[in-house]
């Protein structure tokens, strides 16, 4: 049987290392397309002032990225270390958008990103302009990769298990590329990197606006950041994550969960606006409902209904019996690979091996699972509901505060009334806000896939490693440590580079190419290039 | 499906491929890795480290996507050696991977503040994140030519019966010493490269002659160890190449001396050993002569040739389990499947020599020499 305790102790440190890499990533994602966006109004104006703002983002996206790309490489690892057996089974399809994702995306970036920082005196304008954008390029082609693999667990489209080597292996590629799972999150991430890094542009030069401080390089900041982000919300809102969520019974449930819809409404059904839902109870008290809102988004058409929670854990009830049968008929292959009859039963029932794969929880032959076992098993197939309830509505509900923001920001901008003060302590206190959102959202879609690692497929319990709870604390405490305090060096760093402001370098570095000889020039800069 | 390719054909590609992506990475990130170890040897006064670290400053990162991809790779075409080794080395890997955290954070954050203290420390980040990694890879690799305590079960579900301890055997430490010599050559080697005349360099190649003759000395006794300390083993059954990856229908046996049969087998393969002498001899005399080029060249042709003996002496094997032979992993039986190592080889195809050829324009741009001289100009460099 399997160890629970290590299996818990596999996710905690998976949600715990997986979180921290991605509090680094969205502003990665968004504010390298933002640096190629401002060396770019300085290739095309020649402007020194488009140079200080390019360099000075460029200081905090490094130190940044870099946490990005040292927590990165432990998510690289970390599915031998405690997914061992999750690694063996998906491998065959799992392990090469990894792979690929290194070659195609991860190269480039990281070859590229050290000439970013080093080459400013090496290159032409033009060519640093297209040293910048081969990293955003890559940083972006980077999470292409990461989401197809991460759309494959959620919808696994492309392979079948093979019984002769006890594991998944691809049978069309091209549908594990084009899943349409994975393109609606490429989508969905990258435009939330990109409201994730506007707001940090939006929020830090509108903290020098309150100040009075580098205004003009503050004002220009802030107009790319506002034009960037409300482009990037309207992105992240309207190509949500919704249009996979028809697709498997697991994407169903996890729709059903998040909206705490229990039962089968008739079309179009209606949205639960708020509530509070109980697992124990299985219904949602002091619902609020609207009507029509979630046959609309869910099913893009009137007329179809969104199944509910007791009609989906009825199906899978089905589909665990019929797992019982493929798993039998997958034992006798295995006592004997040539015996054709136990083949032919377990192609019929091979669709559903991994519902039968549930009951390892509970019993180490399901075979010997009693009709009560294979209802409470099938009630398992529920994500925690009020978790997913209220994910769904903080991250929802920020995610229309942006738009709200930007398009404010925008409009203020155009009008020229940058120095609005309400907005601008607004646009100070909402830096957090997209990190929140953003670690909701991936708490959603993570915790909504349970109890699945791949959805149908394997069961999150079967796929840790064989390893020991002394070891998992181990390093549970070990990265705790070092990301805890990695975590408060970086954020110091952050506020220091900010503190000194874009022009230091300049005073520091007279000879630094666009710095008039005139020694004071740098406090003046922002008001000449303002003129 | 008909693939161009046969499945047997495409499980060697690969195993070539992973000693390629390998080498790679020795040969790149390892002079980034010998750099950190020797840091705070070679250079004493701040600007003297900064300089040292502007040697790899602007590539590391780029070199160090060779490990990433080697992870990448190994998950994608050998699953099993994926699955197996990182969860059974597990403490081992949580080292490795600290340090490597370490290391980027380091690089990046060091000069942003001016005090002493600070700036020492990350220099001693450096050092831990180019000394562990490299001591570890090694003891690794010395682990594989033992073999690994692990077995299979009927699922194929791997279980490891050692400990982080046990990793630590007189014959894989010596492993990872020379790992180590090895690559604080290949980074002293660099060093004569991209370092401009003067005490730092000085000391360098002083480090560099220590580690070359080290390097020499560790790798003969390595090879005496194999042929004459039991180590090694061998297929007992017959072997399909084009068969499934399932460890368990094959039978395999502990050999003492096996290791050395493919060089009786196919004497061309003695190159790779001797490459790995003659490389440090030559670098030896590099560095005496003053002679960048027979220095890098020379720790090149070591790191080749010293990576390659490992993999050629024990083809087909690349998991040998100690415990329970028959669980052990080889060329023949813990690939992907035929369409993912087909597809797989499309985009290495396609993708690697675009890789090479961005990396190659990268070096070219940043030629030349790192000084202390130019610190003081440009603000970059800080």
């Amino acid at each position: 049987m399997i160890d629970l305790a290590v299996v818990d102790l596999s996710r905690l440190q998976f949600a715990l290392t997986a979180l921290y890499h991605f509090l680094f990533v969205p502003l990665t994602l968004g504010l390298s397309f933002m640096l190629v966006i401002m060396e770019s109004i300085y290739v095309m104006t020649r402007r020194p002032i488009w140079r200080t703002i390019t360099r000075f983002w460029g200081v905090l996206f490094g130190i940044n990225f870099v946490l990005g790309v040292a927590t990165g490489i432990t998510m690289e690892f970390q599915f031998g270390m405690n997914w061992s057996y999750y690694s063996h089974y998906v491998g065959d399809i799992f392990g090469a958008p990894l792979a690929i994702e290194g070659l195609m995306a991860f190269f480039l970036e990281a070859t590229f990103v050290g000439l970013m920082f080093f080459g400013w005196d090496k290159l032409k304008p033009h060519a640093h302009l297209f040293v910048t954008f081969m990293v955003a390029l890559g940083t972006n082609l980077s999470a292409l990769w990461i989401l197809i693999a991460n759309g494959w667990m959620q919808n696994p489209v492309g392979a079948a298990f093979n019984p002769d080597t006890m594991r998944m292996e691809v049978t069309d590629f091209m549908a594990v590329l084009f899943n349409p799972v994975a393109q609606a999150k490429f989508v969905h991430t990258v435009s939330a990197g990109y409201v994730c890094a506007s707001v940090f542009v939006l929020g830090v030069s509108a903290f020098y606006l309150l100040r009075g401080r580098h205004v003009g390089f503050a004002k220009r900041s802030m107009t790319v950041a506002s034009a960037f982000g409300l482009a990037a919300s309207l992105s992240v809102v309207v190509l949500g994550d919704q249009s996979g969520y028809a697709l498997t019974d697991n994407q169903k449930m996890k729709l059903a969960a998040l909206e705490a819809m229990w039962r089968t409404e008739p079309a179009p059904a209606g949205l639960t606006l708020i509530g509070i839902p109980s697992m124990k109870d299985r219904e949602t008290h002091f619902g609020v409902h609207v009507p029509w809102v979630m046959g609309l988004i869910a099913t893009r058409t009137i007329d179809k209904p969104v199944e509910g929670i007791f009609e989906l854990v009825a199906t899978a009830e089905d589909r665990i019996e019929s797992g019982v049968i493929a798993y039998d008929a997958l034992e006798k292959v295995k006592a004997d690979p040539a015996d054709p009859v136990a083949r032919g039963v377990f192609e019929t029932h091979r669709r559903d091996l991994g519902y039968g794969l549930l009951l390892k929880r509970h019993v180490a032959d399901p075979r010997q699972a009693s009709p009560a076992l294979i209802q409470q098993t099938a009630w398992e197939t529920v994500p925690n509901v009020p978790a997913l309830f209220w994910s769904f509505r903080i991250m929802a509900g920020v995610g229309m505060f942006m738009i709200a923001l930007f398009a404010t920001a925008f409009v203020l901008c155009t009008l020229r009334k940058h120095q609005t003060r309400w907005f601008l302590r607004l646009a100070v206190l909402s830096i957090p806000l997209p990190w929140i959102a953003i670690e909701f959202g991936w708490i959603l879609a993570e915790f909504g896939r349970q109890p699945w690692a791949v959805e149908g497929v394997l069961p999150t319990f079967l796929g840790a490693s064989s390893l020991t709870v002394a070891q998992l604390w181990a390093t549970i405490v070990g990265f705790t440590l070092l990301y805890g305090a990695l975590a408060v060096v970086e954020v110091r760093l952050m506020l220091h580079a900010i503190k000194k402001g874009p022009f230091h370098e300049q005073q520091t570095f007279e000879t630094a190419p666009d710095t008039p000889s005139d020694p004071s020039a740098g406090a003046r800069a922002p008001a000449a290039a303002v003129a | 499906m008909d693939l161009p390719l046969d499945f047997a054909t495409l499980r060697l590609i690969w195993w070539g491929l992973l000693g390629v992506l390998l080498i790679a990475f020795a040969l790149t990130d390892g002079f980034d890795l010998g750099v950190g170890a020797l840091l705070p040897f070679v250079a004493r006064t701040d600007e003297e480290r900064r300089m040292v670290i502007n040697t790899v400053g602007a590539t590391w990162e780029g070199n160090q996507v060779w490990f990433i991809l080697g992870g990448g790779a190994i998950f994608a075409a050998w699953p099993f050696v994926y699955a197996v080794s990182f969860s059974g080395f597990y403490l081992a890997m949580f080292l490795v991977l600290s340090a490597l955290i370490l290391r980027p954070v380091s690089f990046k954050y060091r000069s942003k503040r001016p005090s002493r203290t600070w700036r020492s420390l990350w220099d001693w980040g450096l050092f831990i994140g180019g000394f562990v990694p490299a001591l570890v890879f090694g003891v690794a690799v010395g682990n594989v030519l033992l073999g690994a305590p692990f077995r299979l079960d009927g699922d194929l579900r791997s279980f490891y019966e050692g400990h982080l301890i046990g990793l630590f055997t007189p014959f894989s430490l010596l492993a990872g010493l020379l790992s180590v010599a090895m690559l604080v050559l290949h980074g002293a080697a660099w060093l004569s490269v991209k370092a401009e005349e003067g005490p730092v360099l000085d000391r360098a190649r002083r480090f560099g002659t220590i580690a070359a003759v080290a390097a020499l000395v560790l790798f003969a006794a390595g090879g005496l160890y194999v042929a004459y300390g039991g180590l090694g083993y061998r297929i007992t059954s017959p072997i399909d190449v084009n068969g499934f990856s399932n460890p368990l229908r094959s039978t395999v046996e502990a050999a003492p001396g096996a290791w050395l049969d493919n060089y009786g087998r196919y004497p061309w393969m003695l190159i790779a050993p001797a490459l790995g002498f003659l490389g440090a001899a030559v670098a030896l005399v590099g560095l005496w002569r003053r002679s960048a080029a027979l220095a890098f060249g020379g720790s090149s042709g070591s790191t080749v040739g010293i990576i390659s003996t490992v993999g050629l002496s024990m083809f087909p094997f690349i998991l040998p389990s100690s415990i329970n032979p028959v669980s052990s992993l080889t060329v023949w039986n813990a690939s992907s499947s035929h369409l993912t190592l087909f597809i797989m080889l499309l985009c290495t195809v396609v993708f690697l020599p675009l890789v090479l050829l961005y990396t190659a324009w990268v070096y070219k741009v940043l030629w030349g020499r790192s000084s202390t001289g130019a610190l003081k100009t440009n603000p970059d460099l800080y």
